[in-house]
């Protein structure tokens, strides 16, 4: 084989990355360090105080909730799939989950709105008050509605990594349900849980268009609807470089909680085998 | 947008254990079936039913002769399959170089590959409108001005299908990494090589079919992701089918509800189209 050329075949992604990607980042960083040409820190400063501090602690909140619940929640749901005998209760499930885990944004409002929303099928049943939908816990359970079968997929071939043969030597060594669970399970099972949190975190952290096509950005502050309002409004001339502060802001921590993540996914990966 | 299908399963059926737990498990998928199927009839009822017409598949039948649906419809698949060729283009060779030639640029490629994971696709577009912004005044002298301006096209906006190939890569680089791990990669190539075939003939005949199922998950991530996109293209001012919905949605809730079970529909089948072409091949 001819050596030389070979690696040209990896040139044209890296010049198509440096400039489809690398160029945004360079320009967000630059807006963010600067205001009119001059190299300051006020937008930084600015980001994180009123109304988008607010917005931010509401985004991480509503993250953090959903991945917690959607955790616990997903787990239960892929254990109870894995031990199901089963195979088309177990196929179906899954498949749901590969569909609804890839279904998000704009659809995923407006089944809600027509569910739980001021007019909705099911609010009108219930007595729902008007506005529930559009609450903090509102927003909690439309974003659960992808979460959780993201959830089951990542667990799913964890659980399925789980010998029996574990379980009855665990057995009959005296262990209990909650020893070999304590001891053997969870442990096996732990760089998969985090790895989990850390998906479900990221993608309702990220998540702009279903909050912004349910309209709950007037109850519930989060930091995707203040930058796109930024971007977009007429009104608040010189505030897309906050805006570039705030983006700058969300990857911090966006890579924090990644950081995370990716290390512990080859691990478990390893393990799984 | 999630970063697994559950094409990737391996289908084994799990560990057998004692049936003594039943009653927990019907506890569970109950309240499963009852949060996931709730949402989809109340949907399908609203859209189908009003107090005053009682039953009626009007708003079905209207979608058809709504203004902008089959223009917005049409933009997205555009959208969708011209991401799905350029980044296909892009990372199967970049992707096969690195392995044969340059395994040195491995974790340089997995970085760079996993880096767009962790910017959200709102901050992306941030840097996106600000760097298309300041590119025009820049380069307003030279010629490349038209080109900034072309590729701005509200027809066919490729911009769009730049931004998207970034977003879609993480995913696009997994399935394809997973893919490529299956296959003993430099002996396929250096047989066909040897064998006198031309480096289109090996790549298209004997890496690609050894990656279908590979090629066909991506392609599913990609269509799905792009069919559904909003932030990007609302925020750079276009208007393909998720951001058609939203604007119709003011004026004619009933109407957006049935596209939006449309399109579930529309991703349910395509996934099942890609599970059963590709799912039954030998692992």
């Amino acid at each position: 084989m001819r050596r030389p050329a070979g690696w040209l075949g990896a040139l044209p992604l890296l010049v198509f990355y440096a400039f489809v990607f690398g160029i945004p980042l360079a320009a967000l960083l630059a807006g963010a360090f600067t205001s009119r040409g001059e190299p300051t820190l006020a937008n930084l400063r600015q980001s994180l105080e009123g109304g988008n501090l607010t917005a931010m602690i509401g985004s991480v909140q509503v993250s953090a909730v959903v991945a917690l619940s959607g955790a616990v929640l997903g787990t239960f749901l892929a254990y109870a799939v894995v031990t199901s005998r089963s195979a088309a209760l177990r196929g179906a499930v899954l498949t749901a989950s590969g569909v609804l885990a890839n279904f998000g944004g704009v659809p995923l409002a407006f089944f809600w709105v027509a569910t739980l929303g001021n007019s909705g099928v099911v609010s009108g049943l219930l007595g729902l008050p008007s506005g529930s939908l559009y609450s903090f816990w509102g927003l909690v359970i439309v974003y659960l509605y992808f979460s959780v079968p993201l959830m089951v997929l990542v667990m799913a071939p964890a659980l399925d990594g789980l010998r029996p043969q574990w379980r009855e030597a665990a057995a009959n060594s005296g262990a209990t349900a909650w020893h070999y669970w304590r001891h053997v399970g969870l442990p096996v099972l732990t760089p998969a849980l985090l790895g989990g949190v850390v998906l479900l975190f990221g993608a309702a952290f990220a998540a702009y268009a279903t909050a912004a096509a349910m309209g709950a950005g007037t109850v519930v502050p989060l930091v995707t609807l203040k930058i796109a309002n930024a971007l977009t409004s007429d009104v608040l001339v010189g505030q897309e470089n906050v805006a570039l502060a705030l983006s700058l802001d969300m990857i911090v921590i966006a890579g924090l909680v990644m950081a995370v993540y990716l290390p512990l996914q080859r691990r478990s990966t390893r393990w799984l085998r | 947008m999630a970063a697994v299908t559950g094409l990737e399963r391996p289908l084994s059926p799990g560990p057998a254990r004692p049936g003594r737990s039943r009653a927990w498990r019907a506890v569970v998928f109950a309240l499963a079936g009852l949060y996931f199927l709730v949402p989809l009839g109340a949907s399908l009822w609203y859209t189908i039913h009003t107090p005053t017409t009682g039953v009626s598949f009007a708003p079905y039948a209207e979608l058809l002769t709504a203004e902008g649906f089959i223009s917005s419809l049409a933009l997205s698949l555009a959208l969708a399959l011209a991401t799905i060729a350029l980044v296909l283009l892009l990372t199967l060779p970049a992707m096969l170089a690195v392995r044969l030639f340059a395994p040195g640029l491995r974790p340089l490629m997995e970085v760079l590959c996993t880096l767009p994971l962790v910017v959200p696709p709102i901050t992306f577009v941030a840097g996106l409108s600000t760097s298309l912004r300041v590119g025009a005044d820049v380069l307003a002298p030279t010629p490349f001005w038209a080109t900034l301006i072309a590729i701005q096209d509200p027809g066919f906006p490729v911009v769009l299908v730049l931004a998207y190939v970034v977003l879609v890569l993480p995913f696009v680089y997994r399935s394809l990494d997973a893919g490529l791990r299956t296959m003993d990669v430099r002996t396929l190539v250096e047989a066909g090589r040897n064998l006198g075939a031309s480096w289109p003939q090996v790549l298209l005949r004997v890496v690609v079919p050894n990656l279908r199922s590979a090629l066909a998950s991506a392609s599913f991530l990609t269509l799905a992701l792009v069919f559904g996109e909003y932030t990007v293209s609302r925020l750079l001012g276009y208007q393909p089918f998720a951001v058609w919905i939203v604007t119709v949605s003011g004026s004619r809730g009933q109407l957006s509800v049935a596209v939006s079970i449309l399109s579930l529909l529309l991703v349910w089948l395509l996934l099942l189209a890609v599970s059963t072409a590709f799912g039954r091949e030998k692992k």
